[in-house]
């Protein structure tokens, strides 16, 4: 566990936002090469990792999804010593003030998010929380320096180290989604000794934050014959409506609805209470709100399934998971896999 | 009276800047006291007399500060940027003339208003002082202005910026001359720093220690127009302060301050003030504890630059104060 | 001679490697209004070796006296407060998933909590100020600030026995250098009480030093209030920092109310909400200052106020007034502040102590 834990921090201290994300993705690679077959890079910035079946050709394979970009910010404007900046991916502005970041200018350079005192805003924005236009990033540095190094268009993204809240749980910015890049980790791990009968492509998207263009686009490159997206959940937190937030500590959540293939769904569901790992269900009445949206409709279709991590605060900086969530994640994912054989998709059907 | 009063009332004196309004009233009480210093915020402080057998070490506290505006920035085009010293009202502001320490006169103008029926706040306001630029401003951060009206005597009546409380100076003054042969020890503290929170009264209380403590200042009126709900007006006497919002006076010394009236056969009327407080807050919270009230004047548009008071009043009041200090004291449970 | 060299003639303790590695261990303890241990500990340590005698209070306050070695002494006050805002646990509300309500303590800038990185109880334990994903939120509530009602300290699940109701919690920022600034938690006031340990262990022959670490600052000023009555000094200097909110305006107007700018030396304060400044310090502060050729600035009038506040009131009136290093964002979990403005303060104060003599007090306020 610490040594995935440790990964795991490395994950998050590493930048990567949605369509800049080659930093996270050397870590990924560097990560994964051992584990996998053949290993490369798409159109759109995804790492493709493969791992060779053991049956006969044509084989069937299974693609893992985990999008690797991180929600951020990109800078707008420059004005004496500070910077006005706008969002990658969806930011909640009350979130942000006194928010450590690092603001990738002609180097890396550390800055917070600050909100102006009342009487320097918009008479409309004086009461109320401040828009995000109006916050700016003070990077601390003489407005000289700061016009040196920084131009508009750089990236900034949220340096909260991570936080050890004890020996299971960690905190901090990024968990979405890395977590899940970490379980697909795992599970590449647990099968690293152990042959499989269908290919496995494990996907590291990209910028599912904004467009899903990583998941589109492998899918229909690779035609996986079954698709997972792996991503994170609302955590059971104060203020979290408890019907779509779930306990951390209690196992991955198996999602349910539209989006997912029902048949999928219960092969999952009856491995889980196999191999007696807990998990909880989230029913996803519309859109999954994950790369499953994409992958399910790549070319011909695809049979999708969502399994998700409970995070709590999603979004913001302290994000909070249990790492045995991640182990559990990761050890259902590997066992499926290992688990698909020939008849496997003679035998699935819409459970109606 | 009247001169003096003039004088004491056109003296400029801020908070925390009393020092021209101190020399005023020490060259005025000069000869009067048998001892007289400035302490460590700059209270001066007159001792006449020493505890006789039957006196008691009293100190009367008339505060020599006014309210003011203080200069916080001077901005491209020469205009300042100020917030205020003591209870200023946003309404009296735009129009009025103040004058600083350092002679520049200016006066307050205010932001172009898009709702007229709104009352601007001070950050919409600023100090014209009739110059072009930053460069050739004589005012810089930090320099005090008080308000700027010429003494106003309507014979019956007395107006000017600062009634509150150079009046009550110029009633201690008079009494501080008038009073002879008092058993008591008096110290006559001309105060600073009362517009802020009775500071100064607060150190100087420590120093004297008094046995008894009187305040004397001015107090609001319920006569004018829809004017404050309260039973005082301007000509009818003195008010003895039974409360205000920072003190409960002492009962002992309200019903001493009435006894001591009556048997000198000085109007007075009883006040009871709903905001405000006065150096007799201070004195009574001194150390363990003093027995304290205060001598109130009527006064109409207190903290405006046109405060009025009626001179028989003030007459009674310097009266009544020497009517009560030059006879021992009694205080009697009530 | 030229005005550094002046300076360096009388020998100013400077800002050097030591000096930022105490402000660092200063700054990263946790020392919420009331529970000042930490700091205080990390203050005992520095001057107890210096000062001629060290004393706690009954509140809390560290008091250090150490006389210069000089005739006819003046007996001065310096005072910087050690305590910092922040939070109190109030109730548990989920036993197994240490989630709890809490309330400020002292004047913390509530929108700048949702997100952020706390440490509880005196062991540090780690926990997040959380916020509902925005995911989840209505257009309504995001129109709305959150208040300190609907946030919550969350410790993590099973760490619920690791703190309980009464705890204070500080913010867990750690200390850093960035590029010229100094940036941290509760440099409001650690900067000071920096600052004051520098001048302890130089103390300029012509002064009786008094120094006063007070607690409580940031709930009314309660400390200085008796550790002032207790040391009865001849005058005295709070050792604050106070905010420089020299930001642009949105609409690049002239920033007409920043109270102070980073970069431009210590602020000296003629008045603000608990002081007016004793006008011969003040001036005396500045002729200082302008005679080394030491940067400074006059705080903007106005709001706030330091242990002067209290300090100048007690007994028979005691001349005071502050000065503060400028420090961006107080009150926040990220303060900024600059190197150069720190290191004059120290300048200026240790220059002004130099200069001081009896003669000050002479001349009537």
């Amino acid at each position: 566990m610490t040594e995935l834990k440790s990964f795991l921090k490395n994950l998050i201290s590493t930048s990567g936002l949605s369509g800049y994300e080659s930093p996270v993705r050397q870590l990924i690679e560097t990560a994964w090469k051992p584990l996998s077959d053949e290993l490369n890079v798409s159109q759109v910035g995804s790492l493709q990792a493969f791992k060779r079946g053991q049956g006969v050709e044509p084989r069937p394979s299974l693609l893992l999804a985990a999008h690797m970009d991180a929600i951020g910010l990109i800078v707008t404007g420059i004005v004496d010593e500070f910077l006005r900046v706008t969002e990658i991916g969806g930011l909640d502005p009350r979130v942000l003030p006194g928010q450590i970041v690092t603001i990738h200018g002609r180097k890396d350079l550390p800055g917070v998010i600050i909100q102006p005192p009342a009487h320097l805003l918009p008479p409309d924005n004086r009461s109320g929380p401040v828009e995000l236009h109006n916050l700016l990033v003070d990077p601390g540095l003489t407005a000289r320096e700061v016009k040196r190094q920084v131009r508009v268009g750089d990236l900034i993204s949220f340096a909260q180290p991570p936080i050890e809240i004890n020996g299971d749980v960690l905190a901090g910015h990024s968990l979405d989604n890395r977590a899940s890049v970490a379980a697909i980790t795992h599970c590449l791990g647990e099968l690293r000794e152990r042959p499989i009968h269908w290919d496995l492509w494990s996907i590291a998207t990209t910028q599912e934050e904004e467009t899903f263009a990583g998941a589109y686009t492998s899918a229909y490159q690779i035609r996986p014959t079954l698709a997972v997206a792996i991503d994170v959940t609302f955590g059971s937190s104060p203020g979290s409506p408890s019907h779509k937030s779930f306990p951390l500590g209690k196992g991955p959540v198996l999602g349910w609805g539209p989006n997912i293939h029902s048949g999928v769904y219960k092969a999952f569901k009856e491995l889980a209470d196999r191999l007696e790992i807990p998990y909880t269900t989230e029913v996803m009445p519309r859109h999954s709100g994950t790369d499953a949206y994409a992958l399910q409709v790549a070319a011909e279709g695809i049979p999708t399934m969502v399994v998700s991590i409970p995070l709590r605060y999603m979004h913001t900086a302290v994000e909070m998971v249990a790492v045995k969530d991640i182990k559990r994640t990761g050890r259902l994912l590997a066992e499926f896999a290992a688990g698909l054989d020939d008849k496997f998709m003679d035998e699935l059907s819409w459970d109606d | 009276m009247k001169s003096l009063i003039q004088k004491v009332v056109e003296t400029l004196g801020p908070s925390g800047y009393e020092s021209r309004i101190r020399e005023v009233i020490r060259s005025e009480i000069e000869g009067t006291a048998d001892e007289v210093h400035v302490d460590a915020l700059g209270n001066l402080i007159a001792r006449k007399g020493t505890r006789k057998a039957n006196g008691r070490r009293i100190m009367l506290a008339a505060h020599m500060d006014e309210i003011g505006v203080i200069a916080t920035h001077i901005d491209e085009n020469g205009f300042v940027r100020f917030t205020t010293i003591g209870g200023v009202r946003t309404i009296n502001c735009p129009g009025s003339r103040v004058r600083f320490l350092n002679g520049t006169a200016g006066v307050i103008g205010v932001e172009y208003l898009t709702n007229t029926y709104d009352t601007p706040g001070f950050e919409q306001m600023f100090i014209d002082i009739g110059v072009k630029n930053k460069e050739d401003s004589p005012v810089r951060i930090g320099d005090v202005a008080a308000f700027e009206r010429p003494f106003l005597d309507q014979g019956q009546r007395l107006v000017a910026k600062s009634m509150d409380d150079r009046i009550g100076t110029a009633v201690l003054i008079e009494a501080l001359r008038q009073l002879d042969g008092s058993p008591h020890e008096l110290y006559f503290v001309f105060s600073v720093q009362e517009e802020v929170g009775v500071r100064g009264a607060t150190t100087a209380a420590y120093g004297i220690d008094p046995e008894l403590g009187l305040a004397v200042d001015v107090t609001g009126t319920g006569d004018t127009p829809k004017g404050l709900k309260m039973q005082v007006s301007l000509g009818k006497g003195p008010a003895i302060k039974v409360r205000d919002a920072g003190m409960l006076a002492d009962p002992r010394v309200v019903s001493w301050m009435v006894a001591g009236a009556e048997k000198a056969k000085i109007p007075y009327q009883i006040e009871i003030l709903e905001r405000g407080g006065t150096d007799a807050r201070a004195i009574q919270l001194t150390r363990a504890g003093v027995p304290a009230g205060c001598l109130s004047i009527p006064c109409r548009y207190i903290h405006s630059p046109s405060e009025m008071v009626d001179y028989e009043d003030v007459l009674n009041s310097v009266r009544l104060l020497v009517a009560l200090l030059s006879e021992p004291i009694e205080l009697q449970a009530v | 001679m030229t005005q550094n060299a002046a300076l360096k003639a009388l020998k100013a303790p400077r800002v050097g490697a030591a000096q930022l590695k105490l402000l660092e261990r200063l700054t990263n303890a946790c020392s919420v209004s009331g529970d000042e241990g930490e700091v205080r500990g990390i203050v005992l340590e520095e001057v107890r070796p210096h000062a001629d005698e060290v004393r706690i209070d009954h509140l809390g306050n560290v008091l250090a006296m150490k006389s210069g070695s000089g005739k006819k002494a003046l007996r001065v006050m310096l005072a910087a407060h050690m305590d910092e805002i922040g939070f109190m646990l109030t109730h548990n509300e989920d036993q197994d998933d240490g989630i709890f309500r809490f309330e400020a303590v002292g004047g913390v800038h509530i929108a700048y909590l949702p997100g952020k990185p706390v440490l509880v109880g005196k062991e540090h334990v780690p926990g997040v100020i959380g916020a509902k994903a925005v995911h989840l939120t209505t257009p309504d509530e995001r129109r709305n600030a959150l208040t300190i009602d609907s946030l919550r300290i969350d410790v993590g699940p099973g760490n619920s026995g690791k703190v309980k109701v009464g705890d204070r919690a500080a913010f867990a920022t750690q200390f850093s250098r960035v590029g010229p600034s100094l940036r941290a938690k509760a440099l409001d006031d650690r900067l000071g009480v920096a600052t004051l340990i520098e001048l302890i262990k130089n103390v300029p022959p012509n002064i009786e030093l008094r120094a006063a670490f007070t607690v409580q600052e940031e709930v009314g000023l309660r400390g200085a209030k008796v550790a002032a009555y207790t040391l009865e000094p001849e005058l005295a200097i709070a050792l604050d920092s106070t905010p420089a909110n020299d930001m642009p305006a949105w609409d690049d107007t002239e920033n007409t109310r920043y109270n102070t700018r980073l970069g431009s030396g210590p602020a000296i304060y003629l008045a603000d909400a608990a002081t007016l400044s004793d006008p011969r310090l003040a001036r005396h502060l500045e002729e200082t200052a302008a005679h080394y050729g030491i940067p400074y600035q006059l705080r903007q009038p106005g709001g706030g106020g330091t242990d002067a506040g209290m300090i100048h009131k007690q007994r028979a009136g005691i001349p005071s007034i502050s000065v503060s290093v400028p420090g961006r964002y107080l009150h926040t979990p990220v303060s900024l502040a600059r190197l150069s403005d720190w290191e004059n303060t120290l300048a200026l104060l240790y220059v002004a102590l130099v200069r001081l003599t009896p003669d000050i007090l002479q001349a009537d306020r």
